[in-house]
């Protein structure tokens, strides 16, 4: 096992955590920290790819996982303005509860 | 593969765990600021230092701090009485082992791979700042637009409406 | 002769690593440079204890602590031994924890909150030669640990299950997160023209002199401007006045260590003021040349001498800010942060980029300190007069 197979293979285990997180859990805002892991194991690829591929001079790793902590940053922004907003209406946070779309 | 590398790997993983199955939501906000703080020496240790601290910068001090004024602003700090997997859990924790299954054949089975280990690569941070005004710069300022609307965003729609009050002072 | 006594702790170190064998040298070198960190900076924070509590006595017209000096003698040292009855009060008071408290995380915060602190010393330049870690990327790395103290903040706060605790931390929080970004717009202006952020390059490009006054970077019209603003910034990030509602007595009681005794809350403590060593080094390299000599004909003392002597400089300017300034409302706060400091880093950088583009002219101070005056009178004076200071009105006695 090549130390880049390591690397993807903890990143394979992050990203089904992730996914197992936010699927079975309850609370909307553990919902959104599964996505964020998610987003997390992709990037460990990416920089795994980065170190271990061809081409490491190109960059292009390093600054895709740049651009994707932005981009998560301002999704985990505007996500969580969403259940504060939901929360403030519904006055639950349970995600089985938000089930109807009446105002 | 260093003997670091691996420790560090497991214990983000088991934070990781942690943050997706403990009840209290707190507890679970500061397993993930481990979990970040873990990936950042994952990618120090693989030699991308800027993106290192960036992580830590981003993450741990704003997306995690983030994370933990939700949870105060939606009052859930307290330990739940009910139950906090949803129903169907099963399928979903089912379906995420399949995915890891796939995930972890393919890349084991996989002969795209590169074979060889390759020399670590020499980056500077000026090699990046090069770059990122050179080759990357639309997507850097699309980066700046996007980031702009999601504040934007994220500010009108956690807005409290202003509440009309009458000359009594009761508001409505 | 000066430039060996300017370069004798490297040369110490050197000396100590020929006696060692070479498999461990890497090791032990990292050990000694790091096991200084903890001898030295305690140090400092005991002395700057009792220079606080004397300094603050003498604004306040009394003398401060004056007598204990050598503790179990008679000898008096006008007072500068209290810090040794102060460590034993602290490490041998009992170590209470809230019954409801969150026990685990009641006991990590103050650890969680030393550790990023400590860490940001290592890419500090304590002299010539004298970095522990010399990154590439430096100045990332302190802002980086600084946002991670954050977390430990609202850890104090929520695990003491106290209400006010936490309303502390949340304040806390929302002051060191409003005035994160006005302190990193100001170092990026630095950052900008020196073009990098390593921070021994950052010195080396002071380190020039012209008619013999050194090349500072707050000898110019945006460094100047951008030295005020991380001065004030750097207040507000270690939470010292004017700038600590979080964790004032008389407004709510210690904020988020009100649950904290013993060590614990030495932990904090120290941390804290170790926190506010660490920004004020930051700021006195970005700005101020790190251990440059200010004068040409001055270069002779030591680099670390000088580094000591700039930062004791500092602390002495930030006890006497606190003893002088009263405290700012929340919400003054914020304000100040978000309408006034946060333009005016902006038009800093636009104004450090003009002065870079003019290029060697002498007419780019002009422009360069016209923007930023016409800001700061457009910025401070507009917002003075939205303040309407009438007559005070009480809003449920009608």
């Amino acid at each position: 096992m090549t130390p880049l197979q390591i690397c993807l293979l903890i990143s394979a285990l992050l990203f089904a955590i992730g996914f197992a997180g936010a699927v079975t859990r309850r609370h909307a805002i553990l919902a959104l920290v599964g996505i964020e892991l998610m987003l997390n194991a992709a990037n460990l690829n990416f920089i795994a790819f980065w170190r271990y591929g061809a081409h490491p001079e190109a960059l292009t790793g390093v600054l895709f996982v740049i651009f994707s902590i932005a981009i998560a940053a301002a999704e985990a922004a505007v996500g969580l303005a969403l259940v504060i907003a939901i929360y403030r209406h519904y006055k639950t946070s349970n995600l089985d509860e938000v089930k109807e779309l009446k105002g | 593969m260093s003997l670091p590398f691996l420790i560090t790997a497991i214990v983000t993983l088991f934070a990781a765990a942690a943050a997706m199955s403990l009840r209290n939501l707190v507890h679970c906000a500061l397993s993930f600021v481990v979990v970040f703080a873990g990936l950042a020496a994952m990618y120090l240790q693989l030699g991308a230092q800027f993106v290192g601290f960036a992580q830590i910068l981003v993450y741990v001090g704003a997306v995690a701090i983030l994370i933990v004024f939700a949870i105060l602003l939606t009052r859930s700090g307290e330990t739940p009485n009910q139950a906090v997997i949803a129903p169907g859990w099963f399928y979903g924790i089912a379906i995420s082992a399949v995915v890891f299954t796939m995930l972890g054949w393919s890349v084991l089975n996989s002969k795209t791979l590169p074979k060889e280990i390759a020399a670590a690569p020499e980056t500077s941070v000026k090699n990046i700042g090069d770059v990122l005004m050179n080759k990357y710069v639309l997507p850097l300022e699309l980066i700046g637009l996007l980031l702009t609307a999601a504040m934007i965003g994220a500010v009108i729609i956690a807005l409290k409406e202003p509440s009309k009050t009458d000359n009594a002072g009761r508001k409505s | 002769m000066f430039d060996q006594l300017d370069q004798i702790f490297v040369t110490l170190k050197h000396l100590l690593m020929g006696y060692v064998p070479e498999r461990w040298q890497p090791l032990v070198s990292a050990v000694i440079s790091i096991a200084l960190i903890p001898v030295i900076f305690p140090g400092l924070f005991s002395i700057v204890t009792i220079l606080e509590r004397k300094g603050l006595g003498r604004i306040q017209n009394r003398p401060g602590p004056n007598r204990v000096g050598i503790p179990f003698t008679k000898i008096r040292l006008a007072g500068f031994g209290q810090f040794i009855p102060d460590g034993v009060k602290m490490l041998t008071k009992e170590d209470i924890v809230p019954r409801a408290a969150d026990k685990v995380v009641h006991f990590l915060a103050p650890v969680v909150m030393l550790i990023p602190v400590l860490l940001a010393y290592s890419v500090l330049p304590f002299g010539k030669n004298m970095t522990i870690a010399d990154f590439d990327a430096g100045v990332l790395f302190f802002f980086a640990v600084g946002g991670a103290v954050e977390v430990s903040v609202f850890m104090a706060g929520w695990s003491s299950r106290n209400k006010y605790s936490l309303l502390g931390a949340m304040r806390a929080i929302a002051q060191m997160v409003s005035y994160e970004i006005p302190l990193i717009l100001s170092a990026v202006t630095v950052i900008m023209i020196a073009g990098s952020l390593n921070l021994s390059e950052i010195i080396a490009k002071q380190n020039h002199y012209t008619a013999g006054i050194a090349h500072w970077y707050v000898f110019t019209p945006w460094g100047f401007v951008g030295f005020i603003l991380f001065l004030i910034a750097s207040l507000a990030e270690s939470n010292r006045t004017p700038f600590d509602l979080p964790e004032a007595e008389s407004e709510i009681i210690a904020g988020y260590f009100t649950e904290y005794s013993g060590f614990k809350f030495a932990l904090f403590f120290l941390a804290e003021y170790l926190g506010m060593f660490a920004i004020c080094t930051l700021g006195m390299t970005l700005f101020l040349g790190g251990w440059t000599a200010p004068f040409a004909c001055l270069t002779w003392i030591p680099s670390w001498a000088w580094f000591f002597g700039k930062l004791l400089a500092f602390v002495f300017l930030f006890i006497w800010i606190r003893g002088t300034l009263p405290r700012l409302r929340m919400d003054q706060l914020m304000n100040f942060a978000w309408k006034f400091m946060l333009p005016m880093a902006l038009i800093n950088i636009v104004a450090a980029g003009v002065w870079h583009f003019m290029g060697a002219d002498s007419l780019r101070w002009v422009y360069s300190g016209g923007i930023l005056a016409v800001a700061y009178a457009l910025l401070g004076r507009g917002l003075m007069n939205k303040q309407k200071l009438g007559k005070r009105t009480y809003r449920y006695a009608e």
